[in-house]
């Protein structure tokens, strides 16, 4: 280390919206209030499959303090798919439903009123004329042959450079196998989790004299929403002008594009400030969770310790749309054989439509389920061989100059020496020799398993 | 139905506020009077972050009629917030890092406060019960007892001097 003084390393800053928040200050998107604002209700679908027959907003319409209602022919651009910025496709889930609805909730027309109450009570009294289909709701049942088919392109599954999967291949792994003294298997399911924030998305998108329109929200990512709100809006980005940047909690759920576009559409054709904030039950029911897998681990072990193999089978439940889950599998896919060492991989990640309510992003989403059935897996390879967890991982972990399965060589591993400080932490004996191992070179290691193919080092 | 007006004591001063039958507290607060440190996560009774204080008890704003607290005695954060500095609660918030997104925190000092009026020297479990109503996603909970426990420990010695 240099001897440049450190201002803030090693200390323990103050947050600088500590005091706002303390104080009540904070201006959160609900705490936002115009004159002449209106409010927006949506309809949605009460059926997890649908045909939409038609809808009837003859009754909505009579209720004291209605706008008017919007419906996929009101939105310029209504198919999009919110990583088309990163170059993912093709568009695939709607703004506002045309003719088919793919989950319980799925928004179908929105409703503007005067007030809150009007509002809720119009939206409640829109007739959407449905016609059910059957669902389907497990990953594995929907790539099934007979199952209803979710997507225009004919299947159930996001195409990954034309396969049908994320796929890792890296070594040989039948041989891989062949050289294992054990076969472990394993099945893991991290579900889908509800993030819950304590404030629910929303925004209020306020038409200005000068043609623009100022979206405040509370989005985590507000240049994503921006963007995605001027592709489905067919305007100039320069039209928008993003307010944000406060979140009372967001954990990746709040970085979905849904209700920015729809506000904005309203308040561009009412004039007048339009409030767009999910209810508690909303957030629950329609807002995205944790993508849920199911991961079905073959590793191949050597007596010593070793994973010389591993064949990992996994599937993403990304509900009914994409949002964020088709690169969530990626870093699936990535991060699947975990920080370790092994030299025969073979991964098949998919990321797979069912008629649930879309998953999207949270907290390392794609790495932390990787994480979680990896680390129970090496458990179970330890009780299997009847050895110390902590040895096994320290046998297997990854060194400086390692490849990695996705093809990097690792530069900056620190495995060894957390798992070293972890064990002194937990106060769990390690013998001289896995004390004295380091991440930068393999002495006190056992012999690493012969690399089966040349192709699998650079 | 017709609208009413339903006078209270807000803060220390008498305030008139003119609602529609079963307006409750927190939205005749935050949309009517503009007083929206009090926060609303559920707008059903479920999540805390709408506490304020009535006659030295914390209620949930969120779900009282505004009818409720006439001629009644009605403290929000703004309340307890000095002209200068912050209230000892508020200070040992921010110094323990028990706020992050600052949308519960309105409700958790409201209600710490009403627990530390009634019970000044509360032991941990005591905190941890008086804020079990109110919803916590960021912090774990932790530091919100130990800024408590830490003003009831009167080791708090910055009291009404702000750290910037």
């Amino acid at each position: 280390m240099s001897d440049q003084a450190l201002n803030t390393v090693g200390k323990s800053e103050l947050r600088r919206d500590g005091l706002s928040h303390v104080t009540g200050k904070t201006q959160y998107v609900d705490d936002i209030q115009f004159p002449d604002m209106l409010y927006l209700k949506m309809v949605r679908s009460p059926l997890h499959h649908a045909r939409i027959l038609g809808i009837d907003f003859s009754e909505a319409e009579k209720v004291p303090g209605f706008v008017r209602a919007f419906t996929y022919k009101d939105v310029p651009k209504n198919l999009y798919t919110i990583l088309c910025l990163i170059g993912v496709g093709p568009d695939e889930e709607p703004v506002l439903a045309e003719k088919e609805v793919l989950y319980k909730g799925e928004q179908i027309a929105a409703v503007v009123a005067q007030s809150e109450e009007a509002a809720i009570e119009a939206a409640a009294r829109v007739k959407v004329d449905l016609e059910e289909l059957p669902a389907v709701f497990d990953v594995e049942e929907a790539l099934k042959p007979g199952a209803p088919i979710l997507k225009p392109w004919g299947t159930n599954y996001f195409v990954y450079e034309g396969h049908h999967c994320r796929r890792v291949r890296y070594g040989n792994i039948e041989q891989g196998f062949a050289q294992a003294d054990y076969i472990v298997e394993g099945c893991y399911e991290p579900k889908p989790i509800e993030h819950a924030p304590l404030e629910t998305t929303g925004c209020i998108a306020k038409p200005e004299a000068n043609g623009r329109i100022t979206v405040y929200t509370n989005t985590q990512a507000l240049y994503f929403s921006m963007d995605n709100t001027a592709l489905i809006l067919n305007v100039p980005f320069n039209k928008l002008h993003f307010v944000g940047g406060t979140v009372g909690g967001g954990f990746g759920g709040k970085v979905d594009v849904i209700v920015e576009p729809i506000a904005a559409l309203a308040a561009m054709h009412t004039g007048h400030p339009v409030k767009y904030l999910y209810t508690r039950e909303e957030e629950f029911h329609v807002s995205s969770t944790r993508v849920a897998y199911r991961i079905y681990f073959k590793d191949g072990v050597s007596k010593d310790g070793h994973i010389v193999a591993r064949q990992v089978t996994s599937y993403a439940d990304s509900g009914a749309y994409n949002r964020h889950t088709p690169y969530a599998v990626t870093k699936h896919a990535a991060n699947i054989s975990g920080p370790y060492d092994i030299p025969n991989v073979h991964i098949d990640a998919h990321c797979v439509y069912t008629n649930r309510v879309p998953t999207s992003a949270m907290r390392g989403f794609g790495v932390t389920s990787a994480s979680f059935a990896t680390e129970l897996q090496i458990d179970k390879i330890a009780r299997k061989l009847g050895m110390d967890p902590f040895e096994i991982r320290l046998i297997n972990a990854y060194r400086n100059g390692d490849m990695r399965p996705y093809q990097k060589v690792v530069g900056d591993a620190t495995l060894v020496e957390v798992i070293q400080a972890a064990a002194g932490m937990a106060h769990h004996p390690l013998s001289e020799r896995f004390q004295a191992m380091n991440s930068w070179d393999r002495a006190n290691s056992p012999a690493r398993p012969e690399p089966v193919s040349a192709e699998k080092r650079s | 139905m017709a609208s009413k007006i339903v006078t209270f004591t807000l803060n220390g001063r008498e305030t008139e506020v003119m609602v529609k039958p079963l307006t409750t507290l927190a939205k005749a607060l935050r949309e009517k009077l503009g007083f929206t440190a009090t926060k609303c996560g559920c707008y059903e009774g479920n999540c805390g972050s709408c506490t304020v204080i009535v006659n030295g008890e914390p209620v949930l704003s969120c779900i009282l009629p505004v009818e409720e607290v006439e001629g009644q005695n009605v403290l929000t954060l703004e309340g307890i917030t000095p002209a200068e500095g912050l209230h000892p609660l508020q200070q040992a918030f921010h110094e323990n890092f028990a706020i992050q997104c600052g949308f519960c925190s309105p409700g958790m000092l409201m209600v710490s406060k009403a627990l530390l009026d009634k019970n000044p020297h509360p032991t941990q479990a005591e905190v941890a019960e008086a804020i079990s109503g109110n919803l916590c996603r960021c912090t774990g909970y932790d530091p919100i007892i130990a800024a408590v426990l830490q003003v009831a420990a009167g080791s708090n010695g910055n009291q009404g001097g702000s750290h910037e």
